[in-house]
C-alpha cells in the first residue's frame, strides 16, 4: 500500500531525513519511534503532503507521488497529530469540522455521515454543536479521528496520537484505533516517542536516529530484546526501567 | 515538618454554582520525595500551587491547616509570600519554551533569580549563574549562558529552568510535570538530575506527574489523587502491589513491552471512590 524508497527530506542545507526506506501492505500498521529531532514525524509531513522539499520515491497504492498531491490523495491519505486542541479550530463546532472535509470533495449525505462518524468513535450526538473547548482532551482526539475518517481514506497517518492524553484516555484511544482498523481496513503510519504505545499497535517497527532509519524489527523481536542497532537496545532498556 | 495541610478545599464559581476542584486533601512533607499522580482534573496542580498561593483569583479556599515551614499561608501578606515563592519553594513548569522568558539569555534569568534574593554585584551573579548550570551538568556552562531559550533544546530548557529554581537555594521543589515535554532519554537524565540535587542539599520534592510508574522511581512516597480527592498514599516501592481499584486501573490501562496485551482495559469508575 505505501512504498517509500530512500526519502530525503531538507530543511535549507541540512537533511533531516536521510534515505529512508520502508514500506507498508495494505492494512497493515507501521510504526515509526525515536526521540525529538530524529525526522519520525518530518517522514509523516512528507509523506501526507505537508512538505514539498523531498527527493527519493513515494508510492501509495502503486502511484508515485509527486510533491503536488491530487485531491484525490488528499481524500485517501488522512492525518491524526498530536494536539488535538491545535488541530481544531477553536471557533467551529465539531458539526462544521466534519462536515468541512465532505464539502471539499464534494460528498452527499453530510447529516448521515456525521451521526455516523460521531458514532463510529464513540462520540455522544449531543457533541455534534459544541465547541472544542467544551469537550475533554480524549473527546477532541476522537473528533479529530472522525475528521480524518469523514472521506472514507485507506491511509491513516498517526503523529504521536495518544502522547498529548491521559493513560487512561490513551487505553481508550489506542483501542478505539485498533477497532477501527479492524473494522475498514486501514492501513496506519503511526510515530510515537513511546515504544510500548508504538509495540502494542505496530506489528513492524522503524527505529530513526539522527534522520537515518537505524533498524527495522517486528514488535515480537523488540519485545524479546533481539535488536541489533545500539539505540534500539538503548531505548528499549529505557522503556523498561521507566514503564 | 516541611508542608503540612489539612482537609484542603479549592472550589470555583461557575454559572451551576460552587465547583469543588480539591475536596478535602490533607498532606505532610518533610524533607523527602513526595509524588502526586492523577489524571487531567484530578487536583494535583491545584493542590501544589495553593501553597504558594499561586491560584486563579476566583479560586475559593478552605483549609484546616494551610502551613509551609509553620508559616499560615491563608493568612500571609503578600509581602509575606514574595519571601516565600522563589525564596524558599521554587516551582519548576512542564515547558520551558513557555516559562523562560523568550528576550533574556539563560544566564541573565539565573543571575536574576541569584541575585533578587541576595545582595551582590553583577558580575559575581553572573558567575553564580555559570556556576549553577554547571550543577545541572550544562557541559560548556559559559557559551549556554549566553544562548537564549529559543536556541536550546527543551532537555537545556529545563536544566536552565532548575538552575533558576536553585539559585536561591529554596527548601522546597515543586516540579509540575517536570518532563512531560521531554523525550524519554532526556527525561530520566532530568529526574535523575532533581533526584540527586534534591538529596544533596537536603530539600523537600513534591513531584506532580500523571505517569505512575516514572514518578514511583524517582519519589518516596506516591499520593494518588482522583477527581479532587486523595484515593492512596503509598510507598513507592510498593506501588506494583496498590489495592485501590483506581491505582490498579492507571497502571494495568499501560500497553507494556513486556507483557503484551490484545486490548487495554479502559477504567471504570466507582462513584463509590468519592466518599
Amino acid at each position: 500500500m505505501i512504498e517509500i524508497d530512500n526519502l530525503v527530506v531538507r530543511f535549507g542545507p541540512i537533511a533531516a531525513v536521510k534515505g529512508v526506506s520502508f514500506t507498508v501492505d495494505e492494512g497493515a500498521s507501521f510504526g515509526i519511534v525515536g526521540e525529538s529531532g530524529s525526522g519520525k514525524s518530518t517522514v509523516l509531513r512528507a509523506l501526507s503532503g505537508l512538505n514539498p522539499n523531498w527527493t527519493g520515491g513515494m508510492r501509495i497504492a502503486g502511484q508515485a507521488l509527486t510533491p503536488k498531491r491530487s485531491r484525490d490523495f488528499h481524500r485517501r491519505v488522512q492525518m491524526v497529530f498530536q494536539d488535538p486542541y491545535g488541530s481544531l479550530h477553536p471557533r467551529q463546532t465539531v458539526d462544521r469540522a466534519l462536515s468541512e472535509p465532505l464539502l471539499v470533495h464534494g460528498m452527499d449525505d453530510i447529516d448521515r455521515r456525521i451521526r455516523q462518524g460521531l458514532a463510529e468513535v464513540a462520540l455522544p450526538l449531543s457533541a455534534r454543536f459544541r465547541y472544542p473547548h467544551q469537550l475533554s482532551g480524549g473527546q477532541r482526539q476522537r473528533v479529530a479521528i472522525a475528521r480524518a475518517l469523514m472521506c472514507e481514506p485507506e491511509v491513516l497517518l498517526l503523529d504521536e496520537p495518544t502522547s498529548a492524553l491521559d493513560v487512561s484516555v490513551q487505553a481508550e484511544v489506542l483501542n478505539l484505533l485498533a477497532d477501527l482498523q479492524a473494522r475498514r481496513r486501514l492501513t496506519y503510519v503511526m510515530v510515537s516517542h513511546n515504544l510500548a504505545v508504538i509495540a502494542h499497535l505496530c506489528p513492524m517497527i522503524g527505529v530513526m536516529q539522527q534522520g537515518e532509519m537505524v533498524e527495522m524489527l517486528t514488535a515480537e523481536a523488540l519485545r524479546r530484546g533481539e535488536t541489533s542497532h545500539p539505540h534500539t537496545s538503548d531505548l528499549r532498556r529505557l522503556s523498561e526501567e521507566l514503564g | 515538618m516541611l508542608v503540612d495541610i489539612q482537609n484542603l478545599t479549592i472550589a470555583f464559581p461557575t454559572a451551576h454554582g460552587l465547583s469543588q476542584a480539591v475536596r478535602g486533601v490533607s498532606l505532610s512533607l518533610g524533607a523527602e520525595k513526595l509524588g502526586i499522580v492523577g489524571e487531567s482534573g484530578s487536583g494535583k496542580s491545584l493542590t501544589a500551587r495553593a501553597l504558594l498561593r499561586l491560584l486563579p483569583p476566583a479560586a475559593r479556599v478552605t483549609a484546616d491547616r494551610l502551613r509551609f515551614d509553620e508559616i499560615d499561608i491563608l493568612k500571609a501578606s503578600e509581602r509575606d509570600m514574595r519571601r516565600i515563592r522563589g525564596r524558599r519553594a521554587g516551582l519548576i513548569l512542564q515547558d520551558p519554551k513557555y516559562a523562560l522568558n523568550p528576550i533574556m539569555t539563560a544566564g541573565q534569568q539565573i543571575a536574576e533569580a541569584w541575585a533578587n534574593h541576595r545582595r551582590a554585584s553583577r558580575s559575581e551573579a553572573r558567575e553564580a549563574a555559570i556556576d549553577l548550570l554547571a550543577q545541572v551538568q550544562i557541559r560548556d556552562p559559559r557559551r549556554v549562558a549566553g544562548l537564549y531559550p529559543h536556541e536550546v533544546s527543551g532537555g537545556m530548557g529545563q536544566r536552565v529552568m532548575i538552575a533558576m529554581m536553585l539559585a536561591p537555594d529554596p527548601e522546597l521543589l515543586i516540579a509540575d510535570e517536570p518532563t512531560s515535554a521531554l523525550d524519554a532519554t532526556v527525561q530520566a537524565e532530568i529526574l535523575r538530575l532533581m533526584e540527586d540535587l534534591v538529596s544533596r542539599r537536603g530539600m523537600g520534592l513534591i513531584l506532580i506527574s500523571h505517569d505512575l510508574p516514572l514518578v514511583s522511581h524517582f519519589c518516596d512516597r506516591v499520593m494518588v489523587m482522583y477527581a479532587g480527592q486523595v484515593m492512596e498514599t503509598l510507598q513507592a516501592g510498593e506501588l506494583p502491589h496498590a489495592t485501590h481499584p483506581y491505582t490498579r486501573g492507571l497502571l494495568d490501562c499501560l500497553p507494556s513491552l513486556s507483557t503484551p496485551k490484545t486490548r487495554l482495559p479502559v477504567m471504570t469508575r466507582d462513584p463509590a471512590w468519592l466518599s
